[in-house]
């Protein structure tokens, strides 16, 4: 936070005081904020991050808060090699990036520990957000961790593991009969009307995407300050594509790894696919679309950050892809029975895209390619009940179990 | 006929401070001329210099993504809603 000089409006650069605001009141760009990267490149060193905290605030020089009191160990997930999975695929030097293992399940605390501990030093007392599910999930969380109140909005339609794990918390859960982007408009017209609410993906959204940066920050610090030659990145709203390929930038700028270029690729379902359309058809907009996947994490049919995704993705020489239902299922448990990781939909949309991007020759045999698999699969076992079921039902007798099961040993 | 159009938050100088403004039209066209004619400025923010709508302006006729109808020419009825609302971050 020391080094946040304020908020910048990224389509016409209006400088903006780092409050509570994220819709440029000129242009309806979104805000984004501003450091001084001089004074960040004199105080930050790898060594005081290797002394800091095991989460995502052992960056805070590069965030735009404070963590204090609100630190439930966002980021810091394991990066494993994947040979398994590299050799099923032709990729010689595959990771994955596991952030299942965060304290709600999905990349989303990285970016609410951000969004919160802001909405705490701005003096908020009610955190609010719209949300696929994960989101609401780590907005609960962190809100009950902090004492804050809480009031959050989702689809009617999200699986119950996602509906359990925001609604445990006690509090405000608002299921609305409609589509995301319903309840994001909805959302949206409501910050409007109770500018004491932290959204944290509306009015605190400047902060929130922040923290999608710590990916791309963890991802080069364990790779021993080296950025990786192409990320796999799953697009929903495109925020987390394009703050990974900004958190790759930041790195550089501050001089804790070389001047390099990530290739950034991203993934979507095709029955929710604005994004990919747009970069198959050449477009800089994205048109939006009505989502109909079982990746609902996904789902968001008129995503706000598309158009600095598809530059994302364009500048870096990267791809996006687009896998169906099934082939989303096939991602899951192929994930699943070579590398042990257990991911929600989310996840199988970005392995599934990432074997047919290396079929195709775009991910390349010898590059070094870290696939981001952002959620747990505990959350949305709808997808995977007629695939993952048990394999023999016995008596519970040696003879059936003879008779029934046959295994190699 | 009288269509009530729903001003964000980072709009709202414009309008005076109001939430809603009713205006006239029957086609959004229309309606966003009128209420830049009843509130000068509005025009400036909604559309970029080429005369089309910003990329970030979202624009709903009775609850409807107007790029999902028949964008700047959507009819509108009276006594239907027009919303103006900025784009969001994802969930």
């Amino acid at each position: 936070m020391p080094f946040v000089e304020g908020l910048r409006c990224r389509e016409c650069a209006r400088p903006y005081p780092a409050e509570a605001l994220h819709v440029c009141e000129f242009c309806f760009g979104p805000l984004e904020v501003a450091y001084d990267y001089d004074a960040i490149a004199a105080s930050v060193s790898r060594e005081r991050i290797a002394a800091g905290p095991l989460s995502v605030w052992r960056y805070a020089d590069l965030l735009p808060a404070s963590p204090d009191g609100l630190d439930l160990g966002a980021g810091f997930t394991p990066l494993v090699r994947a040979e398994r999975l590299g050799a099923e695929l032709g990729l010689r030097d595959l990771w994955v990036k596991n952030d299942t293992l965060n304290p709600t399940g999905s990349f989303k605390d990285r970016v609410v520990t951000v969004a919160l501990a802001r909405a705490r030093e701005l003096g908020f007392k009610v955190a609010a957000c719209a949300s696929t599910g994960n989101l609401a999930n780590s907005v609960a969380a962190h809100a009950a961790r902090a004492g804050m109140r809480h009031i959050v909005f989702i689809p009617s339609d999200l699986e119950s593991g996602k509906v359990a794990a925001s609604g445990v918390y006690g509090e405000h859960l608002v299921s609305v009969k409609g589509t995301y982007d319903e309840v994001n408009r909805l959302c949206a017209e409501l910050a409007s009307d109770h500018p004491t609410w932290a959204f944290v993906n509306v009015n605190l959204r400047t902060y929130y995407a922040e923290g999608s940066k710590t990916l791309a920050f963890e991802t080069a610090e364990q790779l021993g300050w080296h950025a990786p030659d192409h990320v796999i990145v799953p697009i929903a709203s495109g925020s987390q594509l394009a703050k990974v390929a900004k958190g790759f930038k930041e790195l550089a700028t501050v001089g804790l790894i070389e001047e390099t270029e990530v290739r950034i690729s991203g993934a979507q379902a095709v029955g929710c696919s604005p994004v990919e359309t747009a970069f198959r058809e050449g477009h800089d907009f994205v048109r939006p679309v009505r989502p109909s996947t079982i990746a609902k994490s996904l789902a968001i049919g008129n995503p706000a950050d598309g158009p600095y995704a598809l530059d994302a993705v364009r500048a870096s020489g990267g791809s996006i892809g687009a896998v169906t239902d099934e082939e989303i299922v096939e991602g899951i448990t192929l994930l699943a029975r070579t590398e042990g990781i257990f991911s929600e939909t989310a996840g199988g949309v970005t392995i599934a895209t990432l074997a047919k991007l290396a079929a195709t020759g775009v991910v390349q045999p010898d590059e070094r390619v870290v696939a981001f698999v952002t959620g747990i699969g505990l959350k949305t076992i709808e997808a995977v009940t007629e695939v993952a079921r048990p394999t023999a039902e016995i008596e519970p007798t040696l003879d059936a179990f003879a008779a029934s099961v046959e295994i190699d040993d | 006929m009288s269509v009530n159009v729903r001003i964000p938050t980072q709009l709202r100088p414009l309008s005076g401070g109001a939430s809603e403004v009713a205006v006239e039209g029957s086609t959004l066209a229309e309606v966003l001329k009128a209420l830049d004619a009843a509130h000068p400025g509005f025009r400036d923010r909604l559309f970029d210099e080429a005369g089309k709508l910003r990329r970030f302006v979202n624009v709903f006729v009775a609850d409807e993504d107007v790029r999902f109808l028949q964008g700047i020419e959507t009819p509108v009825a009276a006594g239907q809603t027009v919303s103006i609302v900025p784009a969001v971050a994802g969930g």
